[in-house]
């Protein structure tokens, strides 16, 4: 009969290998499929803020997810501990696999010891997206902001994330920033480790 | 030969989300609570020691009468914890592993909750099937 291959019928998600992760999608259908996740969170709350903690929540679950299948896939089993250690992960590997490169750059704040700053020229979420000026400084940013802090906090490194626009003179679009602030015990903990 | 195994899966909050008796002893009703008892007090071990290695599998952290504890943490800090009565480091270790493989596939699955209940008893198959293999 045909199509009746040699592939095997697995019954169980469980009982599948994990993926390699060598799959692409298409970045229309993801625009799409975002675009159309804002719009369905803009009919549900009624203020800014909520909006942009909808789209933050739905990036943790998603951050949660990554920090593990790709310290299981990439890193070969191996925790970071370490500040600068877990901050250089979310810079290169994360952004590749997400974004398939790594991100633009990563500072520490001048300001605080507590800050640290991942810059990006064009956030792939806000590729399509343009605000309309009534919405003030609201940045679709959120979600991937939302991803950064399901990945910190998932290992162990609690910190309030968000994303901003930062204007750059001889260009049109402004650069995204997303901002991590970490928590005192983080700070603590990595003077205590020295 | 007979072997005590008590397994546990703890999320990050320290919740227990699964555990099973995956020893080939017949399992007694004292004998259960007191696994479970010797387990939750090796928390405390765990907690300081993960901090201080980026290696996901621990050795035996913590000893109870003749029966050792041995932890796996993963980067999400859920911790495997199996207490055991045999010495097959490598054995135990390969076991982590393969059950570390299982949780991934759970935690991917969108509509579970990290930190909640593991229910699924497909899952509860195989983690005894894959304890049968390496203890």
């Amino acid at each position: 009969m045909i199509g009746v291959g040699k592939i095997k019928q697995y019954s169980n998600v469980l009982d599948k290998p994990l993926s390699k992760g060598k799959q692409e999608v298409s970045l229309s259908a993801f625009a799409f499929l975002f675009s159309e996740l804002v719009q369905y969170n803009q009919t549900q709350v009624d203020n800014i803020a909520e909006l942009e903690r909808r789209l933050e929540d739905a990036g943790y679950a998603v951050g949660a997810r990554v920090l593990e299948l790709l310290c299981h896939r990439d890193k070969g089993n191996r925790r970071e501990t370490r500040l600068l250690g877990i901050l250089s992960f979310v810079h290169s590997t994360v952004w590749k696999v997400l974004f398939g490169k790594v991100a633009d750059s990563l500072e520490k704040g001048t300001e605080h010891e507590d800050e640290y700053m991942i810059s990006e020229k064009e956030l792939l979420v806000n590729k399509f997206i343009s605000i309309p000026k009534d919405m003030g400084t609201f940045n679709c940013g959120a979600f991937v902001a939302g991803i950064v802090r399901g990945v910190l906090d998932s290992a162990g490194f609690p910190a309030v994330v968000t994303a901003h626009f930062v204007p750059m003179e001889g260009q049109q679009r402004p650069r995204t920033t997303i901002l991590i602030k970490f928590a005192e015990e983080v700070l603590q903990r990595e003077a205590r480790l020295g | 030969m007979t072997t005590t195994a008590c397994f546990i899966i703890v999320s990050r909050n320290d919740i227990p989300i699964y555990e099973a008796e995956v020893g080939s002893s017949a399992k007694r009703e004292d004998a259960a609570q007191l696994h479970q008892f010797v387990l939750h007090a090796a928390l405390d071990v765990v907690q300081d020691l993960a901090w201080t290695t980026s290696v996901m599998f621990l050795k035996a952290i913590d000893r109870f009468n003749d029966l050792v504890v041995s932890v796996y943490v993963t980067a999400g800090h859920t911790r495997f914890m199996l207490l055991h009565d045999s010495r097959n480091d490598d054995g135990i270790k390969s076991f982590f592993q393969e059950v570390h493989e299982l949780y991934i596939k759970i935690l991917l699955n969108p509509l579970y909750l990290p930190g909640s209940r593991i229910t699924s008893s497909h899952f509860d198959t195989k983690v005894r099937a894959i304890a049968r293999k390496y203890l």
